[in-house]
């Protein structure tokens, strides 16, 4: 046989695999879009591609978020309704150690830290409240926990609020107002060579500041920041931890006689997960340069969950595509259903559709209020019909297919809780 | 850590049990007394007007508690769009009282208060309906599934009813017509509302009405038999199906006439009004013992009275933080609450 003909037939065993392995598919069309995304704006907006290419960013946020929460809700089972605390803890972090706002608070100094270090501080941050929270809570029943972070979630936005000019003890997250102007992340000396911006531009410039490319830049910052995540969660969920995070979640009693320490093990699904939401908040705050409590609402933490639970729970490719999905329902269709309705209205005549009359305030504005719907019928309408997502991991599937059809009254699994 | 831990553990168990609950009491009261007694000292009249409207603002919030606790009780679910069942009570009550042209300026008259009972009633049926058709659909089919795909729904299940009242109402309050009498009486130094005292009064008769009959009707028999073991319940003969649905429906009712107490006595209510005050009648079930009717009114009682006189001597803009606090601290150091049952821990 000879050499070209086994090459042509390696590469199609490969392609034949990879389209045969669902995941495998998942991640090569991923990769390909995103590295085609940024052309394929500039090309459908005629050079103006810059502001779709920096909310192709934000969806990396979310990406980032619902890789995290899938560890704590997929992995380990726990549900957590306050994830959006711990990415303002992160956004925070930055916001606090990257700004002048500290300069107006008690300690009267402010602080610039470099990005790449506070990325890694807002994680650490995170992860610690994260434990801090979990250590008591985690013993208990698994509802209860529920209850605890959506508390805790409701607490934190709060205090950030409180903590503004005039409050008792100093304006330290500048309440109301958030904290503004927080600086850009700046590339190290190394990095940033001769090669890099005017003189030369053998490389285009890869500068967070600048306007011009900024929302490029943080588009590729983001894809490493999600990429390296992925390799991580994957390695962790391939390991004997996530071993045994399938385990407690599965039956936490039989988990606990074959010597795994369950409050350890679901303490450290916790505080991942709030790591990662820390992270995700830190390039949030570096994003936006300004973070302010009202953007870390419980509806957050909702639409977290829900692309979680869309995407399937406990699988990254799932959560990743869920996590695409909704922000692409969230941030385009439901932003801009209210002018297609209104167009549409208009133009098979039903133009009266759009006046205001009593009860009725206009096409425009009645679709605009139909978010809340949409979000509780995924969620309701997901877990009826497909408990395990679109795109389940195949133990996830067959896990709560079998629940679902069980149709005994009682469950022996609750009368061991 | 592990001494962290021990410590934990060993709080825990001190407040468990019979001396538990007297040490949990004990405790309640003496930080209540510490950071109250300065302020009645120095001011006793504005003392009391603040504790008659934590006592009316504590009894809305113990009529949603009902419902959660019962629920919890029989189906372990921490029905998240109970809340919502509230405020849609109040929303459901607004055109009903606009069919009798009743507006805010209709006097207070026999008439007012028939039409009140007559709508009260009309709403709780509804929106106890509502309720059971939520649970059919919503729950039951997952009632073996994971805890967690319940929860999941119920979630989902709040996010539709607030997104119905928002796409009915909009954004900003609604008004709910002032129909009760304005008069204020003088008592020790403060003046009261009539106001307080009718709701405070209604929810007293709710309250206790549902007491007599969880503990003499068959049905309410057949709900605590259910809560407490569904199999040996139901091999006694007794319809699971029916009860846990009439256990969503009287939650939703109670909730519903609290619905329309809260627009009555504040005038005003918003489409996810029903979210932080169901996570408040929440942490007053938990605080009460989750399962509990007594355990449910009393927490109702102290949350509201927590949040009127925070609102009142203590920073008004934390007193969501404190209530959510006390939430994380019943459950960490006495999950089974005030009255609970010690529910073993794994």
């Amino acid at each position: 046989m000879s050499r070209p003909l086994l090459r042509g037939d390696t590469a199609m065993r490969w392609a034949m695999g990879t389209f045969k392995d669902r995941n495998r598919t998942i991640y090569t069309l991923l990769i390909i879009g995103a590295l085609l995304f940024p052309s394929f704006a500039d090309v459908t907006t005629g050079g103006a591609g810059n502001h779709l290419v920096s909310t192709a960013a934000d969806a990396g946020i979310y990406v980032l978020l619902a890789i995290g929460l899938n560890v704590v809700v997929g992995f380990a089972g726990l549900l957590d309704l306050g994830y959006a605390a711990f990415f303002a803890i992160g956004a925070y972090s930055y916001g606090l150690l990257a700004s002048g706002q500290l300069s107006g608070s008690p300690l009267h100094a402010e602080f610039h830290f470099p990005f790449w270090v506070l990325l890694l501080v807002a994680m650490f941050v995170a992860a610690s409240f994260g434990a801090i929270l979990g250590a008591p809570t985690l013993r208990l029943r698994g509802d209860y926990l529920a209850i605890v972070t959506l508390g805790f979630g409701e607490i934190v936005p709060r205090i950030f609020r409180f903590l503004g000019a005039g409050s008792p003890l100093g304006n330290w997250t500048g309440g109301v107002n958030g904290i503004a102007a927080i600086d850009s992340p700046k590339l190290p000396a190394f990095i940033t060579g001769p090669w890099f911006g005017t003189p030369i531009k053998v490389v285009a410039p890869f500068d967070f500041g600048d306007s011009n490319w900024a929302p490029m830049d943080f588009y590729v910052l983001i894809l490493i920041l999600v990429a390296i995540c992925v390799v991580l969660v994957t390695n962790l969920h391939n390991s004997r931890i996530g071993r045994a995070w399938m385990a407690v979640r599965e039956d936490e009693v039989a988990a606990a006689a074959s010597g795994i320490n369950t409050v350890a093990i679901k303490l450290l699904a916790f505080a991942i997960g709030a790591s990662f939401a820390g992270f995700a908040g830190c390039f949030y705050g570096a994003k936006l340069s300004y973070v302010s409590s009202e953007n870390f609402e419980f509806v957050v933490s909702v639409s977290i969950l829900i692309m979680v639970v869309l995407g399937g729970m406990g699988n990254i490719p799932g959560v990743i595509l869920g996590a695409l999905t909704i922000f692409f329902v969230q941030f385009f269709v439901l932003t801009n259903l209210p002018d297609y309705a209104v167009a549409a209205s208009n133009a098979v005549g039903l133009g009266f559709l759009n006046q205001s009359t009593g009860g009725w305030v206009g096409l425009h504005d009645e679709v605009q209020r139909l978010n809340y719907i949409v979000f509780g019928l995924i969620l309701v309408v997901v877990m009826l019909l497909r408990p395990q997502g679109l795109f389940p991991s195949r133990i996830r599937e067959q896990e709560l297919e079998k629940g679902t059809t069980e149709e005994a009254v009682f469950d022996v699994r609750e009368a061991t809780d | 850590m592990a001494s962290v831990a021990a410590a934990l553990k060993g709080t825990r168990t001190a407040l468990s049990g019979a001396l538990g609950t007297w040490l949990f009491l004990a405790g309640t009261i003496l930080v209540l007394a510490v950071l109250l007694l300065p302020k009645v000292i120095s001011n006793p009249a504005f003392f009391i007007q603040i504790l008659i409207y934590g006592v009316a603002n504590g009894a809305i919030f113990a009529l949603i508690a009902l419902g959660y606790t019962m629920v919890y009780g029989i189906i372990e679910l921490i029905n998240f769009a109970h809340g919502d069942i509230f405020t849609l009570g109040a929303f459901i009550a607004i055109p009903l009282i606009g069919v009798f042209g009743f507006t805010d300026s209709t006097p207070f008259s026999v008439g007012v208060v028939l039409v009140l009972l007559l709508v009260t009633a009309a709403v709780m049926v509804i929106d106890g309906g509502i309720n059971m058709a939520i649970e059919r659909l919503a729950y039951r089919p997952l009632r073996s599934a994971p805890r967690l795909a319940i929860l999941i729904t119920a979630v989902g299940m709040s996010f539709v009813l607030e997104g119905a009242m928002y796409v009915w109402r909009g954004a900003n309050n609604v008004h709910f017509p002032d129909l009760l009498p304005g008069t204020r009486i003088s008592f020790l130094g403060a003046s009261l509302g009539v106001k307080d005292l009718i709701v405070i009064g209604s929810a007293v008769i709710l309250v206790v009405s549902l007491n007599v009959f969880i503990t003499n009707s068959k049905l309410g028999k057949a709900m605590r038999a259910t809560a407490q073991d569904r199999e040996a319940a139901q091999l006694m003969g007794i319809n699971i199906n029916r009860t846990i649905a009439a256990t969503f429906f009287i939650g939703a009712a109670l909730a519903a006439a609290g619905g329309i107490i809260f627009g009555l006595y504040f005038n005003n209510i918003r489409f996810d009004e029903g979210f932080t005050a169901g996570l408040f009648a929440f942490t007053a079930a938990v605080f009460g013992g989750i399962g509990n009717i007594q355990g449910a009114a009393l927490g109702g009682l102290f949350i509201g009275l927590v949040q009127a006189f925070s609102n009142a001597y203590y920073q008004a803009a934390l007193t969501d933080v404190w209530i959510f606090a006390i939430l994380i601290l019943v459950l960490v150091f006495r999950p089974a609450g005030l009255l609970g049952m010690q529910v073993p821990e794994k």
